[in-house]
Parts: structure tokens; C-alpha cells; sequence
């Protein structure tokens, strides 16, 4: 009976992060690196990796702590938390492709400050058991990676015709400057934004009807 | 007409004139000026007003059908971006961009703040300003006026496929045999190639083969019309000139080597289209007297500061979107002492009203309130 009812329950919490309360495109938080990192696919993807990353391991933590965690020092304690596995994920970017870690730069440790992690440490893993925290995390980082791709592969593909390094015009291609400038992030964030606000408004029109 | 019963606050008091008539009167306006472009610069300039015109009038459609806009799709007004789009952009400008450049300034600049009326900023301005941004390159590539082809033959950069580099102009010029050819505009000489273009030739723009977009006269001579009209209030472009004149004087006497006379501040470069058609766009720009004055100058003040010490050899764009940018600020100081609440405590005497005043009634105004 109970495995029954938790699973769908399970699901939702995932699902919540991906499109419910999608931490780019229904939050609008963490807009630094969204605007900042999402020149390329690749960028994009690996920044929604680490981040997600750093969310799921601080949500598991933190949750494990959350008795004993005294109330009023509990955003230091975050913070430790968080910094602790950032600074994991720095050295891990750093060994794995200095390349990457050029082109991520400080945000990368500026993952620190991203208020999804704080957020969902404080609105969710503080008040949940390690596995509905790091479900609920998961789904949250699955989210913003989804948000980061979206923003990244339109701004690669304009800004330098390429999908992943991968030509996708002949040599003859026109770059779009303006999307690989931060006037092309915010372009790019409101389309999406637009369009999402559109779908959902619609969803709820026909739920309605 | 006035059989309805109005129920709303006020203005009560209003002119007869809609939105459509003033901005097909605009239009209008605009024929000469395109009709001298297509002249210079031939199939090109042509091809280019008609598929930005189009897709201007087909965002607008779009939209429009959305029911989210404010004005609907017969009111000219996106016919007049597409047209003030177009004579912004260099004649042989890729097409496909062209195209890229007015849905963005339908989209972006004026159906994303609800339609005509909302709109911050100049819808024309901000296409080409994205133009600007994404494609530097196409957007710096003029060609030269009076080319003994133009009638029938495209520039080869115009028809580059969609999403493709355009061909490169320089080889089909070279063909061509030009004197003197040296592929800048005017601005562009000046602030490179330290070259000073005659004044008489940018006033008519017809001496040569210059790279140069329609003649300034001739545009002014349109803005007259609308001007005298009471399309179009006169102070801006009044301002624009007055305020661009005196800090390209002032800057000429400092240094007369380094900036340029005052004359070829005001006839070269963009600076008659914006002043005359851009500058006043009515939802853009202030309603108060005060207000067109300082509004008028400020852009006059931005354009040569940016001409003279910026990166960019033209400033009429980007002076006249911050100009924009501080409209309800102009608006907010310069609003006028309401009666009765002036500096003197002293109450007036002896005022006399008309019943038909003559700032708010014209033309068929008199008639029409006298019937009902």
C-alpha cells in the first residue's frame, strides 16, 4: 500500500523541479549563470551538471543535519555545506578539462551564492528526509539544466551556427554577434520565457474549459 | 458619431483626428523620401522598403490577431517602421537580416509593450538596433549611389540566402571602375580617413557616387509638410538641429582640425531622418512644449558627443533611444502648472475662455461639435 502511494508522490516531487517550479523558467532564479555561462551547449550542460551536482549533495547533507542544526546559525551552516562541495566541483572541473574551467570562470565558484541551492536547502531539505531532499534536488538540477540547455543551444546556434562543436550551416554561415553578447542572453531568456508562460496559460485555458 | 454616450473619465474634449489619419498623412510624407532611395540606389533599395514594409505589416498582423495590442492592423503604423526601417539600413543590406530586423522591431519594439501607444521605445530604432548588434559587419557595408545598373540589377550582397554571409560588394565595385571609391559613408570618412565631404553634396545628395541615404532637404521639406499640417510638432526636430548645431560649433571652434564644421554635423549621417521622423514619434517622445525642447536637445547633444568621441562614426540611433529612455522623466518635470495653483497665491481675474479653444480644435473639429 505504501509503495504504491509513494511512488506517483516520488514522480511529482521530480517532475515539480523539471516543470511545475522550474528554478529558470517559472522561479527565474539563479540568473547569473543562466545569462552568463549559456554562450555554448557544452557550457550550458556542464554548468547544469556541477550545479546540479552541488544541489543534490548539499540537499542530502543538509537534510541529514536538519535536526541538530541549531535555527539560528542554520544559513552558515548551509553555506559551509554548499562551499564545501563547490569547492569539490571546482578542482573536479579544474582535473577534467581546464578548457571548460576557463570558460566557466568564476562562476563556478559562484555556484556558492546560486539562490536555487540556498533556496531548496531552506524551503525543502531542512524540513525533509535525505531521500524526498535529494529527489526533490535532483528533479531541481534535472530543471535548470534543461532551462541552461535551452538558452545555450539557441544562443550557440545562432551565435556560431554549431550544435555541441558540431557544424550544423556550411562554411557560409552568418554568426548572429548580439547572441553570444549578454544582450543575446536576455534575448534568448525572454523568448523562452514568453513561450513557456504562453503554454502554460494555455494548458490552464483548455483545463478550464 | 456622436449619438454614443460616452461613459468614461476624462479628456471629454477631443480632435477629431484618429491615429489612421495622422499616420497615413506620415505615410505619405515618406513616399518622396523612399521614391529618391529606390532613385539612388535602384532594384535594391526597392526590394529592401518592400520586404521589410511586408514583414513589418505581417508581425504587426500577427500580433494583432492575438488580441493583446492596443491598435489594430488598417492604422499605418507599422507601414511607417517598415519604411523608416528600411531608409536607416544600407541599400544592399542582406534581405533575410533586413527581414530579421523588422520582426524584431514590430515584436520587440512595439507588440511586447501592448501595441501603438505602449511602446517605450522607437519600434524602427530598435530593429535596427538589433540589426546593429547582431550583424556589424552588413549593417557598415554601403555601396555607392547613381550606379548606371541600379535599375535592373540587385547589389549582390541584397540576395544572400537566409542565414548566410552576404557576397562580398567589394570585388562586384571593383568591376565597376569608380573614382574616388573608398566604400565609407561620409561619417565614416570623417572619422577614419580624416576626409570632409562638400556641404552642397550631402545636401542633395546627388553629387557622385556617394554612399549617402536620401537627400536632408528633401526630407525636411517632408517633415514641413507634416509640420505645417499639425502632423508632427516642430519643436523636436527644431531642437535636434538647434541643440546638434551649437555643440558641433562649440566643438569646431576648441579644435577645428579634429571636429567637423557644424554644417556637415547636421547634413550628413542620419540626423535629418531621425530629427524630422524618428525624434518625433509620438508615443516616444513628450507631450509637453517644454519638455519636446529638452528632449529635442538632448538627442542634438548625444548625437555629436557620440559621433565625436565614441567608437561609432554615427549617433542618431543611440541618442535618440536614450532620448526615449528619459521621456517620462522630461514628461514628469516639465508638466505644466495646473490653473490656479501657479508660484503667485494671487487669484486671476478677468480670464476669458473660448468655448472652442484653438489648441485643442482644427479643421473639421468646429462643425462636427456645432451639429451634435
Amino acid at each position: 500500500m505504501s509503495t504504491i502511494a509513494a511512488a506517483p508522490r516520488t514522480w511529482d516531487e521530480f517532475m515539480e523541479g523539471i516543470w511545475k517550479q522550474n528554478p529558470v523558467f517559472v522561479m527565474v532564479l539563479g540568473m547569473c549563470p543562466t545569462l552568463a555561462v549559456t554562450v555554448s551547449g557544452v557550457n550550458a550542460l556542464s554548468m547544469g551538471v556541477a550545479t546540479s551536482f552541488v544541489l543534490v549533495c548539499s540537499c542530502a547533507l543538509v537534510s541529514l543535519m536538519r535536526s541538530f542544526t541549531p535555527k539560528e546559525v542554520r544559513i552558515a551552516v548551509y553555506i559551509v555545506i554548499i562551499a564545501t562541495f563547490v569547492t569539490v566541483v571546482d578542482y573536479a572541473i579544474q582535473a577534467i578539462s581546464l578548457a571548460l574551467y576557463d570558460a566557466l570562470g568564476a562562476f563556478i565558484q559562484l555556484i556558492v551564492v546560486n539562490c536555487i541551492i540556498l533556496g531548496r536547502a531552506e524551503a525543502h531539505a531542512s524540513k525533509n528526509a535525505p531521500v524526498p531532499a535529494m529527489i526533490n534536488a535532483a528533479g531541481m538540477g534535472v530543471g535548470f539544466t534543461i532551462g541552461l540547455l535551452a538558452l545555450g543551444v539557441v544562443r550557440e546556434i545562432f551565435g556560431a551556427g554549431t550544435l555541441f562543436g558540431v557544424s550544423l550551416f556550411s562554411a557560409n554561415f552568418q554568426p548572429w554577434v548580439i547572441m553570444v553578447l549578454p544582450p543575446g542572453g536576455f534575448f534568448v531568456l525572454g523568448s523562452w520565457l514568453l513561450l513557456f508562460s504562453w503554454w502554460a496559460r494555455r494548458k490552464e485555458a483548455q483545463q478550464n474549459a | 458619431m456622436s449619438s454614443t454616450i460616452e461613459i468614461r473619465s476624462a479628456p471629454h474634449v477631443k480632435g477629431s483626428r484618429t491615429v489612421e489619419q495622422i499616420m497615413r498623412q506620415v505615410v505619405y510624407s515618406l513616399v518622396p523620401v523612399c521614391a529618391f532611395f529606390v532613385w539612388q540606389y535602384g532594384i535594391s533599395a526597392l526590394a529592401l522598403i518592400t520586404v521589410v514594409t511586408g514583414v513589418c505589416i505581417w508581425t504587426e498582423r500577427v500580433f494583432t490577431g492575438t488580441g493583446t495590442q492596443s491598435g489594430h492592423i488598417q492604422d499605418y503604423s507599422s507601414v511607417i517602421t517598415g519604411l523608416l526601417l528600411a531608409l536607416t539600413l544600407p541599400p544592399g543590406f542582406p534581405l533575410w537580416m533586413a527581414a530579421v530586423a523588422a520582426f524584431i522591431s514590430i515584436a520587440l519594439g512595439k507588440a511586447l509593450f501592448g501595441g501603438i501607444g505602449f511602446n517605450v521605445f522607437n519600434p524602427a530604432l530598435v530593429g535596427r538596433a538589433f540589426a546593429q548588434a547582431a550583424f556589424p559587419t552588413a549593417i557598415a557595408t554601403y555601396t555607392p549611389s547613381f550606379l548606371s545598373g541600379r535599375g535592373s540589377e540587385f547589389i549582390p550582397s541584397s540576395l544572400a540566402l537566409p542565414l548566410m554571409q552576404p557576397a562580398d560588394t567589394a570585388a562586384w565595385l571593383h568591376g565597376m571602375q569608380i573614382d574616388g571609391w573608398t566604400g565609407a559613408t561620409p561619417l565614416a570618412q570623417w572619422k577614419f580617413e580624416q576626409t570632409l565631404v562638400g556641404a552642397g553634396e550631402l545636401l542633395t545628395s546627388l553629387g557622385g557616387h556617394l554612399p549617402i541615404g536620401p537627400s536632408p532637404v528633401l526630407i525636411v521639406l517632408c517633415g514641413l509638410y507634416l509640420a505645417s499640417r499639425r502632423f508632427m510638432d516642430w519643436r523636436i526636430p527644431m531642437a535636434v538641429f538647434g541643440s546638434a548645431a551649437i555643440t558641433a560649433w562649440a566643438l569646431f571652434l576648441l579644435d577645428p582640425a579634429r571636429f567637423p564644421t557644424p554644417f556637415f554635423t547636421l547634413l550628413s549621417g542620419g540626423l535629418a531622418l531621425g530629427a524630422v521622423y524618428m525624434a518625433t514619434d509620438m508615443a516616444t517622445s513628450p507631450v509637453t512644449p517644454k519638455g519636446m525642447w529638452f528632449y529635442g536637445a538632448l538627442i542634438g547633444f548625444l548625437t555629436v558627443i557620440i559621433r565625436n568621441f565614441s567608437g561609432l562614426p554615427e549617433g542618431v540611433m543611440y541618442a535618440i533611444l536614450l532620448g526615449n529612455a528619459v521621456t517620462p522623466l522630461i514628461e514628469r518635470v516639465t508638466q505644466p502648472t495646473p490653473f490656479g495653483k501657479g508660484a503667485s497665491k494671487k487669484a486671476r481675474r478677468a480670464a476669458s475662455y473660448s468655448l472652442n479653444p484653438s489648441y485643442i480644435s482644427r479643421d473639421g473639429d468646429v462643425q462636427e461639435r456645432d451639429k451634435s
